[in-house]
C-alpha cells in the first residue's frame, strides 16, 4: 500500500519536474505569424505553442483536443483579435483557461473594409467580426455576417510592419504580466526585435517608393493586404467573393479585367492556401503573368522561405516590387 | 443600351463569360436527362448527399499530392462511386430503402473526410478548393466536362430502354432479365461522374441545380420521357445564358443567378405549365372511373 503510494508520488514527481527543466513559462499563440513574434520576444524563457500552423487558414479553424490541452497548461494566451479567430472564445471557455488573454493588435488604428453587400473579400472576409463585441459572441459562425453589410474591420493588421511594432510591445507587456521575473529580458528582446522590424520597414518603404505611384496596383485573391496598402501606398484589388462561400459576380470579374487592361496592371498574385483559379482565369484573359505566391494569413513551412514574420514580409515585398515595376524576378 | 450591348456584348468582350456559358451548356446536355431519370426514380436529393460523400476521396487526393485538382477530383469520384454503389446494394439486398442507406453512407463518408483533413494538420477548407466557380473555368475543366458529357450521353443511349423499364417498374425488369442490378449501378455511376465533374468545374449549387430544377420544370409541360429530357436540356441552356447575363448586368454572383433563373422557370412552369396548377384546375375534370 505505502509502497505503491510512494511509487505514484515518485512518478508524479518526475512528470512534474520535466517541464520545469525546459523554459520558464509556456505561452500559446493562436496562429503561426503571432507565434513567431512571441518566440522572438520570449526568447529562451518562453515555450511557444502555435494552434494554427503554417499554410493553414485561421479563419475557419476547428480546435482539437491537443490545442485545449496546450492552452490549459500554459500561463498566457496570445491572440490577434479584431475577430480574426472566430473559434477562440469557445476554446477559452471550454478549457477553463483563466490566465491572461493578450490581444496583440490592441491599440492599432484599424482599417475597415467596405462591405458593399456583394461579398467583399470571399470566405475570409465574411468571417471577420465587425468589432470587438462580435468577437466575444459565443455562437460566432460563418453565416453570422453574411447578410449584414456596411463596414467590417480588417484583422490582417500584421501586414504593416508599423503595426508589427505595436504587436511586439503588446506581447512584451503580456509576457511581463505572466512572468514578472523575466520582464527585463522580454523588454530587451522586444527592443532588439523592434529595431530589426523598423530596419525592414525602412527597406520596404524605400523599395516601394522606387516604383512610380501610378504603377502601384496589385491584384490578389483576397483582401488581406489592406494594412500593407495603407502603410506603403500600394493599391490592392481582389475579385470579391472569389471562393465558393460568396461567389464573384460576372460584373466584378469583368470590371477587374477592364481595369487591368486600362491601367496596365502588371502585378497579379495568388496566396498560399487559397484557390487561385479565378486569378488564373484573369491572367489568361489579360495576358498578365502571375507573379507568384504571397503569404498573407500564415507563414510557410521552414523549407519554403517565409517561415518567420520578417522573412514572410521580405518574401512578399521581393515579389511585389519587381512585379509592379514590370520587371518580375523570375 | 441596344440589343447587342444587352445580350451579346458580355460574351463577345470577355473570354471568361464565353467559357462559363460553354461549360454550363455542355453540362446541360447530360445533366438534363440524368436529372429527369433521378426525378422519376424519386432520387432527387441524391445530388446534395453526394456533395458530402465525395469529401474523403478529395481529402485522400489532397494528402497524396497537395492542392492539385485532378487527384482530388479523381479521389472524389471514387468516393462518390463507393457511396452510391454501397447504398444501392444495401437497398437491393436488405429491407432498408435507398434514401436511408444513402444517408447512412454519406454521413460516414463525410465524417471520414473531415477526419482525413484534420490528420494533415492543416486546415484548408477542402470544400472551397474542390468546388470551383463557373467564372473560373480553365481548359482542363472544359475538357473534363466535355469528356464526362460524351461518356454520359453514350451510356444513356445504351441504357435507355432498361432505364425506362426500371423507372416504370423495377421488379418487372428484374423478373424478365438479370439486367436490373447492373443497370441501376451503372446509372448511379453516371450520376456520380456528372455531379463530381460539375462540382469541380461549376460549384455545388450549379452542378446539382442544373440537374434537378430543369427536370422538375419540364415535368409540368410534357408527358413523354423523350420530350421531358429535351425540354430539361433546353431549360437549363436558357437558364445558363440568362443567369450569366443577370450576373453581369446586375453584378450578382453567377452560380446563384443561373439557378435562380432556373428556379423562376420552375415556378412559372408549376403555375402555368400545361400540366401545372392553373391548367389542371381549370380543365373540366373527367371521370376517371367509368
Amino acid at each position: 500500500m505505502t509502497r505503491s503510494k510512494l511509487l505514484i508520488a515518485a512518478l508524479m514527481g518526475t512528470v512534474l519536474a520535466l517541464p520545469a527543466s525546459a523554459a520558464e513559462i509556456k505561452a500559446v499563440a493562436s496562429f503561426s505569424i503571432l507565434g513567431d513574434i512571441v518566440s522572438h520576444v520570449g526568447g529562451d524563457r518562453v515555450e511557444v505553442t502555435t494552434i494554427v500552423g503554417p499554410n493553414a487558414d485561421t479563419h475557419v479553424y476547428e480546435p482539437k483536443p491537443a490545442d485545449a490541452q496546450a492552452l490549459s497548461q500554459s500561463q498566457v494566451f496570445f491572440i490577434n483579435g479584431l475577430g480574426f479567430e472566430g473559434w477562440l472564445d469557445r476554446l477559452v471557455e471550454a478549457t477553463g483557461f483563466t490566465g491572461p488573454v493578450v490581444v496583440a493588435s490592441a491599440g492599432i488604428a484599424t482599417h475597415t473594409m467596405a462591405d458593399d453587400g456583394h461579398g467583399h473579400g470571399e470566405a475570409e472576409g465574411e468571417d471577420h467580426a465587425h468589432d470587438a463585441a462580435a468577437e466575444t459572441e459565443a455562437g460566432h459562425d460563418d453565416h453570422a455576417h453574411a447578410e449584414e453589410s456596411g463596414e467590417i474591420t480588417d484583422p490582417h493588421a500584421w501586414q504593416s510592419l508599423k503595426n508589427g511594432l505595436i504587436y511586439v510591445q503588446n506581447i512584451a507587456d503580456g509576457l511581463c504580466k505572466a512572468d514578472p521575473d523575466g520582464c527585463a529580458t522580454y523588454q530587451a528582446n522586444a527592443k532588439a526585435y523592434s529595431a530589426e522590424i523598423s530596419a525592414l520597414d525602412a527597406e520596404v518603404v524605400a523599395a516601394v517608393d522606387s516604383v512610380p505611384q501610378a504603377q502601384r496596383k496589385v491584384i490578389t485573391t483576397h483582401d488581406a493586404f489592406g494594412y500593407f496598402g495603407e502603410a506603403y501606398g500600394v493599391q490592392f484589388l481582389a475579385p470579391e467573393g472569389i471562393s465558393t462561400d460568396s461567389e464573384a459576380s460576372a460584373a466584378d470579374v469583368g470590371r477587374l479585367i477592364e481595369q487591368i487592361r486600362a491601367d496596365g496592371v502588371k502585378a497579379l498574385f495568388i496566396e498560399n492556401m487559397s484557390d487561385g483559379r479565378l486569378v488564373e482565369q484573369i491572367a489568361r484573359e489579360t495576358g498578365v503573368t502571375i507573379g507568384g505566391e504571397l503569404y498573407a494569413d500564415a507563414l510557410s513551412t521552414p523549407d519554403e522561405g517565409a517561415s518567420t514574420y520578417l522573412d514572410m514580409f521580405r518574401h512578399n515585398v521581393d515579389l511585389l516590387v519587381p512585379a509592379m515595376a514590370g520587371t518580375p524576378a523570375q | 443600351m441596344n440589343f447587342y450591348d444587352l445580350f451579346l456584348a458580355p460574351f463577345m468582350q470577355f473570354g471568361f463569360m464565353t467559357r462559363a456559358l460553354a461549360g454550363a451548356v455542355i453540362l446541360s446536355l447530360s445533366a438534363g436527362p440524368v436529372g429527369v431519370f433521378l426525378m422519376l426514380r424519386r432520387m432527387s436529393l441524391t445530388g446534395d448527399a453526394m456533395a458530402h460523400a465525395i469529401l474523403p476521396g478529395a481529402a485522400a487526393g489532397f494528402l497524396v499530392s497537395g492542392l492539385a485538382i485532378l487527384p482530388m477530383t479523381l479521389g472524389g469520384f471514387a468516393a462518390g462511386l463507393v457511396v452510391a454503389v454501397l447504398s444501392g446494394l444495401v437497398s437491393r439486398f436488405t429491407i432498408q430503402r435507398e434514401d436511408n442507406s444513402l444517408a447512412a453512407f454519406y454521413l460516414i463518408s463525410l465524417a471520414l473526410g473531415v477526419m482525413l483533413v484534420s490528420l494533415k494538420g492543416s486546415n484548408v477548407d477542402l470544400m472551397h478548393v474542390l468546388f470551383g466557380t463557373v467564372l473560373a473555368l480553365n481548359n482542363d475543366a472544359l475538357i473534363m466536362i466535355g469528356a464526362i458529357v460524351t461518356v454520359s450521353l453514350v451510356a444513356l443511349a445504351l441504357l435507355w430502354r432498361p432505364l425506362v423499364a426500371e423507372c416504370l417498374d423495377p421488379t418487372f425488369l428484374r423478373s424478365v432479365s438479370g439486367a436490373g442490378q447492373p443497370v441501376h449501378l451503372l446509372f448511379l455511376a453516371l450520376v456520380v461522374i456528372n455531379l463530381v465533374g460539375g462540382f469541380q468545374a461549376l460549384g455545388t449549387l450549379l452542378a446539382v441545380g442544373l440537374m434537378m430544377l430543369p427536370a422538375a420544370a419540364a415535368r409540368f409541360w410534357v408527358r413523354s420521357l423523350e420530350a421531358m429530357c429535351a425540354l430539361a436540356i433546353a431549360i437549363s441552356v436558357v437558364s445558363s445564358y440568362l443567369g450569366l447575363l443577370v450576373s453581369y448586368h446586375l453584378s450578382v454572383a453567377s452560380g446563384p443567378a443561373i439557378i435562380l433563373v432556373a428556379g423562376a422557370i420552375y415556378v412559372l412552369s408549376m403555375l402555368f405549365g400545361s400540366r401545372g396548377l392553373v391548367s389542371s384546375n381549370l380543365r373540366p375534370r373527367r371521370h376517371r372511373i367509368a
